[in-house]
């Protein structure tokens, strides 16, 4: 095999720490298109490509990104649209070390081929060159198809049966559509005018989106199946807020992670008061948690204008579940990490406003079930951390509001819609399911994936009836 | 959108009326529901409850004190102007049953909250003492659809420009002593509906008070809007509004009500501006 040079993996530019972390602006700020084509020049094109396995949805990686190595970007984007509806997205939210790149044959010696990076850098050049891809849409089969909740998982369904001819109506509790890439990830890590482009694409094709609606509250799904409806898509998410049961977390000062990021990035309040809703400003902040979310949290927070930020987690840094790059850009940014420790209770003064918090340091014991060592507290280790503002993200259960008023629907003991593994089917008739209302809160991909399955099998019964 | 197709002024014009087309909402919605506003792009989301509903017409009314920005601002918009968001029905509707003999108790906007449920329960075949309160009388909202809903219904002015001269809550342990009360319902400032289930706790009245806590989504997604109930958190938007009297930790509501105090003031200040 003829060895070709080797070159490094192209670094994404991004604003400079000191700067960013006072801005919402996004971070990284994209590939050129020399750096892109220099980038994916190092892809070797494996003949069983490694990076496809660790991909949710199979996307042809060698193929995109040869395309662009070719300076072909039209057939790039389009070579990602076949597998993924939402490159924009998925470029920059995946992560990407435990999947597509995490399997990437270059990345056993080297780094990996930044497959994220080119993903986005398609994408991004798709949208503004305003190269489009709308399927010609099919001949109307007249099956009408209700589709419950615009995330991820909603707008794969949406997508993938409009482009089959049946009608599409997606139903939205919020006043915006896109679900937690709209609510929950920040601005900084998403810009939010990337959903609504994505989303204005399905209305062009022709999805009906009702916002404002309630699905269980303002029309059941009993009531959308009598009124005409063939088929429905619970796509809702996991929107249940996890508490910790401390004593103190009724203070002012104390938010779930759902209030505090929907405030700051659906209500903008991080425009207050251009913005009518008002947000907390801490001035030292902690985030209970190391995923995602607490991520998010952490970083909104500093944006906002806090001094010291922490991140309180109870494993090592090993276990922190949020994505690499997540946590390095928030070190880089100055959030500080507390790492193997534990919050017992939050501390207010006689207004019923935080102050402090104390903690338990923790040591790892021997491994629990999930095989990772369990964290146990140190004796006599409690401590004091100043504090006037916390944020909560340990995670998110489901939410039983559409699910507990819906005959019919089998759910398993945490709440979670129960479906066929291989089609999605929930045991209500005409009625499929998918996202993290079926999983628990998981990836913005998966989701997709999800709803790509659970499509399919929408499709065929609205085919055939079965 | 939402079009305003009615407005009205009470109170001074301290307190308007709304009555906005939202057919799917109005078709579904229970006494003691509320809904979710937003005005604008820009707006925060303001929870009110349904004061009435016309399914006919495909119409809800609600009815709110002017007290800060966002509800200053609905109450600038007129007839033919529309809120960008009105979601709903929210929270569990008022589990209206035949008991005997019920007192409804509501203060200031509270009246307007109250006055489905007094009908639903006159309806459902109790007998209906309302008491309503106000600060005086020109503040005192709904009287004549309070008559109309209730079997009798006696009024209370803080300076004793109307009615009985004092608090709601002297007239209602005069009924307590007097009538055979199965039930009390309080809607009306947190202070009022505290001291009302402190009184009904004395006389081993059930009481249903209905909670005002800060709300962002309104369906159990955000947490924000949490109170103690018999020691238990509670998600007011899911689990309430409604909730016993008897068991709400009703300091720390108002204490969380407090929560973006100063904030609230400054927005108000710079839209009189
Ligand atoms: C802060 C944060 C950061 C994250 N970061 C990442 C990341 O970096 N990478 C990654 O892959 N994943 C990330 N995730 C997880 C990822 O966003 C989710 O797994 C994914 O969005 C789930 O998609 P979904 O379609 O199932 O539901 P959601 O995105 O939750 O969308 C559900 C939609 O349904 C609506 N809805 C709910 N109930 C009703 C109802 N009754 N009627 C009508 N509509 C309803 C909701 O308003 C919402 O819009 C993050 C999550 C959060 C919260
Ligand atoms: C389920 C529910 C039903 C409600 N129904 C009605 C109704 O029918 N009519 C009505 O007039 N109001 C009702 N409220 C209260 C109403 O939502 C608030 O008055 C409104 O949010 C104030 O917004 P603002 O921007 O105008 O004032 P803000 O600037 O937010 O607040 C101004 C002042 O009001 C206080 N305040 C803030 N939020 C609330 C609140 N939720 N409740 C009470 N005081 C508050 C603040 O402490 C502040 O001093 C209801 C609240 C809930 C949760
Ligand atoms: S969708 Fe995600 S996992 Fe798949 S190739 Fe793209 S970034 Fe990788
Ligand atoms: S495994 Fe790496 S080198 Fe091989 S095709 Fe995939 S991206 Fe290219
Ligand atoms: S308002 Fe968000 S959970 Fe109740």
């Amino acid at each position: 095999m003829a060895k070709k040079e080797k070159l490094p993996r192209v670094a994404m530019p991004e604003q400079d720490p000191g700067v960013r972390s006072k801005n919402f602006d996004e971070v990284p700020l994209g590939y050129t298109v020399d750096m892109a084509k220099q980038e994916a020049s190092r892809c070797i094109q494996c003949k069983k490509p490694a990076c496809v396995t660790g991909c949710p949805v199979s996307v042809d990686i060698p193929g995109f990104i040869k395309h662009i190595a070719d300076e072909n970007f039209e057939e790039a984007i389009k070579t990602l649209w076949d597998k993924n509806a939402l490159p924009a997205v998925c470029g920059r939210v995946c992560p990407q070390e435990i999947q597509c790149e995490g399997k990437c044959i270059v990345g056993k010696k080297d780094k990996p081929v930044a497959i994220g990076y080119l993903e986005k850098f398609a994408a991004d050049y798709a949208r503004n060159n305003n190269i489009e891809s709308l399927p010609e849409i099919p001949e109307k089969t007249g099956k009408k198809v209700a589709v419950i909740g615009s995330g991820p998982a909603g707008i794969t369904v949406a997508g993938d049966l409009i482009a089959k001819g049946h009608e599409v109506t997606i139903f939205e509790a919020f006043h915006k559509p896109g679900g937690v890439l709209v609510y929950g990830i920040p601005e900084f890590r998403l810009p939010k005018e990337i959903v609504f482009s994505e989303v204005a694409l399905l209305e062009k094709m022709g999805v009906k989106i009702e916002q404002n609606v309630v699905v269980g509250r303002t029309v059941s799904i009993d009531e959308l199946l009598e009124e005409g409806y063939d088929a429905a898509f619970i796509g809702v998410g996991a929107g249940l807020p996890r508490f910790m049961n401390l004593p103190g977390e009724n203070l002012i000062g104390v938010y779930s992670a759902n209030e505090y990021l929907t405030r700051a990035n659906l209500m903008k309040a991080y425009k207050f008061p251009e913005y009518d809703t008002p947000m907390a400003i801490g001035k030292n902040v902690a985030v209970l948690g190391a995923g995602n979310v607490a991520m998010d949290a952490a970083r909104t927070a500093l944006r906002l204008g806090a001094e010291n930020v922490h991140i309180i987690y109870r494993r090592s840094r090993e276990e922190m579940p949020a994505r690499v790059e997540e946590i390095h850009h928030a070190e880089e940014e100055g959030v500080q990490m507390r790492l193997l420790t534990n919050p017992v209770k939050f501390i207010g003064d006689e207004k019923g406003r935080l102050q402090q918090v104390e903690c338990l340091q923790m040591e790892l014991g021997e491994p629990d079930d999930s095989g990772r060592r369990r964290p146990v507290p140190v004796e006599g280790s409690e401590f004091i951390l100043d504090c006037d503002l916390i944020v909560i993200a340990v995670g998110s259960n489901a939410n039983p509001l559409l699910t507990g008023s819906t005959d019919g629907l089998d759910l398993n003991k945490w709440g979670n819609i129960d479906v066929d593994e291989d089609t999605n089917k929930t045991s209500k008739k005409a009625v499929w399911a998918g996202g993290d209302i079926v999983t628990g809160q998981a990836t913005v991909i998966l989701a997709m994936g999800a709803g790509r399955i659970a499509a399919d099998s929408m499709h065929k019964y609205l085919e055939r009836g079965w | 959108m939402f079009k305003i197709v009615n407005r009205e002024e009470m109170a001074g014009g301290t307190i308007v009326l709304n009555e906005i087309e939202a057919p799917l909402i109005a078709g579904k919605a229970k006494p003691g529901q509320f809904v979710i506003i937003q005005a604008n792009e820009k707006g925060e989301r303001i929870p009110l409850t349904m004061a009435d509903v016309n399914p006919g017409k495909g119409t809800i009314t609600i009815i709110y004190m002017i007290v800060g920005k966002s509800t200053k601002l609905f109450a600038s918009m007129e007839v033919g102007e529309s809120f960008d968001a009105v979601i709903g029905p929210l929270g569990q509707p008022t589990h209206l049953e035949k008991l005997g003999t019920v007192v409804c108790v509501g203060g200031g906007t509270g009246i307007a909250v109250i006055h489905p449920i007094t009908r639903g329960l006159k309806e459902a075949g109790n007998k209906v003492i309302s008491i309503v309160g106000a600060r005086s009388k020109d503040l005192l909202i709904l009287e004549d659809k309070m008559t109309t809903a209730s079997t009798e219904l006696k009024i209370c002015t803080d300076d004793g420009s109307y009615g009985h001269h004092g608090f709601v809550t002297d007239v209602l342990k005069e009924t307590l002593e007097n009538e055979d009360v199965k039930q009390v319902v309080a809607i009306g400032p947190v202070p009022m509906m505290k001291f009302v289930s402190k009184m009904t706790k004395e006389y081993n009245v059930p009481t249903l008070v209905s909670l005002n806590p800060i709300m962002i989504d309104g369906t159990g997604m955000c947490g924000g809007c949490r109170v103690s109930v018999g020691g238990e958190t509670k998600f007011a938007c899911v689990d309430g509004p409604e909730f016993d009297g008897h068991k709400v930790d009703f300091d720390q509501l108002t204490q969380r009500l407090q929560a973006f105090y100063e904030d609230e003031q400054n927005s108000m200040e710079k839209f009189g501006k």
